[in-house]
């Protein structure tokens, strides 16, 4: 029998739904959806199966809803809070870094709160600077947060349950380009742990380190390399914390040359880190200096051609693997 | 209440007796929040206690007032200036001190400190140093209740100075949308640290709470019983499913914004503080009214305080002797 195929989006909800029917303490908090399903048609159907008292719409009032999901969780809920718009974290920043990840440590380990925030990121979708900002490397940034950028279908299902399952704050990032992409998802109840980096494809040559949206850039350059004669690694960390640090230090060792890619602004994001991890980990066997690619650092512009190269692409990474490894 | 079953005697008339035996303990849980804050402006000033500290000496009416209210599974969330609120909620002051040093056996193993003490024995989600940050906590725990069909409610305890937060008037729409059992009390101490309240609040109070319909009320915050009285109403009312409801609490900060707020005359005089001490002590009205109904004398209030000084001392020398974490306690508690 062939391999059921799911669209990135059903993967989110069908892990939703399991989870749901599983635990009768999971909830969804959020702008539009229940009956609307978000804009995006993530969450349709849900709320005829659950009930408005647990797939619940709420005011703008992203603040408010995620410090509502806070007490939530720590007091018997395990609620999953939808942000619309990755832009929109900014104004969740007080209940997430200052209430959510500091509970358990401040009160010595006494309460706790096992949350899920799923939000979305990616641009070239011509939704302009508000709209198109990858900010995952804010919440990385702090202790007592989890961050979990699924690429796959298959990889959104099994994180997705992880996450929920998960006694901690977890923030979850989908890439609102990914959301059509299809691939196979078991209809198993299976996870995937946190902090178990996933090779998406084997090589010798070099190692690309790619993360969400960039995953599939990554393969995409792959095909490319390979028809230059060089041998591409993809290495997929799908969580920034917990961070598999020896799977890319590992892979680094192996291949000697790194780039890494992620749609973050490049300066002071993921890859400054997950770059300095590996020159830690394997200064002695690279060839080369650890590559960064993010997005640049300038607002999503609106126009499209401004837009399209403000974002690693399959051509820009192909170019770079290139003169990484001396063939141009 | 647990004093209503076991103190029933032939002749005595069993609600006079309750309501005495009620306030002799209102007016002891007062007296152990001003000596408990006492203490600890000694140790602080003693430099024995590291960070800051926020006192409650002059609110005491409102903390008790509302506490007593509660059951103990009910839930509250408290402030930077929360010693009162742990105390009246059923925290132990030695346990209390010893987080206020920073030690192991403290409610939070040394690493909250006085601006974060957290008990769930008591239902205590909190004290919170971001002002107006516990309000989102808050209303999630009586969105947890009415969602899991308990009947707590929660009360969320915050300064006049989170009314210039914005995430309150989120939060107190939601609580009124879907008719939540949260009361939001604002401790009106009439200064947001070192501004006066009406240099920084434009309208009214009340009328921020009564523009998304929530039932709001004003009370004297320096006369104990009357504090009960609207909360007991409003607790009972939001247990039963009646929705939401904001309680203005007009009282007084004696002391500075922290211990080392010393010069103040800059933003309020010193007859002001005189007057506040002076003639609307909550715990001296209290005392009052007791004395008047003939309940206690003055050499009952003098044997309290002894009893509550010498537990308050123990506290403290329990908390100087304890241990603090040891440092391989860092890392622990990041994550569950």
């Amino acid at each position: 029998m062939p391999e059921r195929e799911l669209t990135f989006a059903q993967a989110v909800r069908e892990a939703l739904a399991e989870e749901m029917r599983r635990d009768s303490r999971v909830c969804v908090i959020g702008e539009d959806v229940a009956e609307a399903g978000t804009p995006f048609k993530v969450l349709s159907g849900l709320v005829e199966e659950f009930g408005a008292k647990r797939v619940v719409d709420t005011p703008i009032s992203e603040a408010g809803f995620t410090g509502v999901a806070v007490g939530a969780a720590m007091t018997g809920l395990r609620p999953v809070v939808d942000i619309m718009f990755g832009d929109f974290i900014t104004l969740t920043m007080d209940q997430m870094v200052n209430q959510a990840a500091k509970a358990h440590y401040m009160s010595g380990g006494h309460w706790k709160v096992p949350m899920v925030m799923r939000t979305t990121l990616g641009a070239t979708r011509r939704s302009a600077a508000q709209h198109s900002q990858s900010l995952h490397a804010w919440f990385s940034h702090v202790p007592g947060l989890k961050v979990v950028l699924p690429s796959t279908p298959y990889d959104a299902k099994g994180l997705l349950k992880t996450a929920i399952r998960d006694e901690n704050p977890v923030v979850f990032f989908e890439d609102k380009m990914m959301y059509k992409l299809k691939g196979p998802v078991p209809e198993d109840d299976y996870t995937i742990p946190l902090g178990v980096a996933d090779v998406k494809r084997g090589g010798d040559d070099i190692t690309l380190v790619a993360t969400s949206s960039m995953v599939q850039i990554a393969l995409g350059a792959a095909i490319r390399l390979e028809k230059e004669g060089v041998s591409a690694e993809v290495i997929d960390p799908r969580t920034t914390w917990p961070l598999d640090e020896k799977t890319l230090i590992d892979s680094a060792r192996k291949t000697s040359r790194v780039i890494v890619l992620d749609e973050g602004y490049g300066r002071y994001g993921v890859t400054a880190e997950l770059a300095a991890v590996i020159a830690e980990g394997a200064f002695y066997d690279l060839d080369a200096p650890v590559k960064r690619m993010g997005a640049m650092h300038v607002p999503i512009p609106f126009s499209p051609p401004l837009e399209d190269v403000t974002v690693p692409t399959e051509q820009t990474v192909f170019d770079a693997a290139i003169r990484l490894c001396g063939k141009n | 209440m647990t004093t209503a079953t076991s103190k029933h005697h032939a002749g005595h008339d069993p609600s006079a007796e309750t309501e005495k035996e009620k306030w002799l303990h209102a007016y002891r849980q007062m007296v152990s929040i001003r000596l408990f804050e006492e203490q600890v402006n000694e140790v602080y000033t003693r430099a024995l206690m590291p960070g800051l500290a926020h006192l409650y000496s002059g609110e005491e009416g409102v903390a008790v007032g509302i506490c007593e209210a509660l059951r103990v599974d009910d839930y509250i969330t408290s402030t930077h200036r929360g010693h009162g609120h742990c105390l009246a909620k059923g925290a132990s002051p030695d346990r209390m001190f010893a987080e206020l040093l920073g030690k192991e056996a403290g409610y939070c193993r040394g690493k909250g400190g006085s601006m974060h003490i957290a008990d769930p024995a008591t239902g205590n989600l909190g004290a919170n140093a971001i002002v107006g940050g516990s309000v989102g906590i808050a209303t999630g725990a009586a969105f947890s209740a009415k969602t899991l069909g308990t009947d707590r409610v929660a009360v969320c305890f915050f300064g006049e100075g989170a009314l210039g937060q914005g995430s309150l008037y989120e939060v107190m729409n939601l609580a009124q949308l879907w008719k939540l059992p949260v009361i939001y009390v604002c401790e009106n101490n009439l200064y947001n640290e070192y501004t006066h309240y009406q240099e920084t609040t434009a309208g009214t109070i009340l009328g921020r709470a009564t523009a998304f319909g929530l039932e709001a009320t004003t009370v004297d915050g320096q006369d104990v019983r009357a504090v009960n009285e609207v909360a007991s109403r409003l607790v009972e009312r939001a247990r039963r499913g009646d929705g939401p409801a904001f309680l203005q609490c007009d009282t007084y900060r004696y002391g500075g914004h922290h211990v080392g707020d010393i010069n103040r005359e800059y933003y309020r005089s010193k007859q002001e503080e005189h007057l506040w001490k002076t003639d609307r002590d909550p715990i001296l009205g209290l005392a009052n009214w007791l004395m008047d109904r003939g309940h206690a004398d003055a050499a009952y209030f003098d044997r309290i305080r002894d009893e509550v000084r010498a537990i308050m001392e123990a506290a403290v020398k329990f908390a100087i002797a304890a241990p603090y974490p040891s440092v391989d306690e860092v890392e622990k508690h990041v994550y569950a």
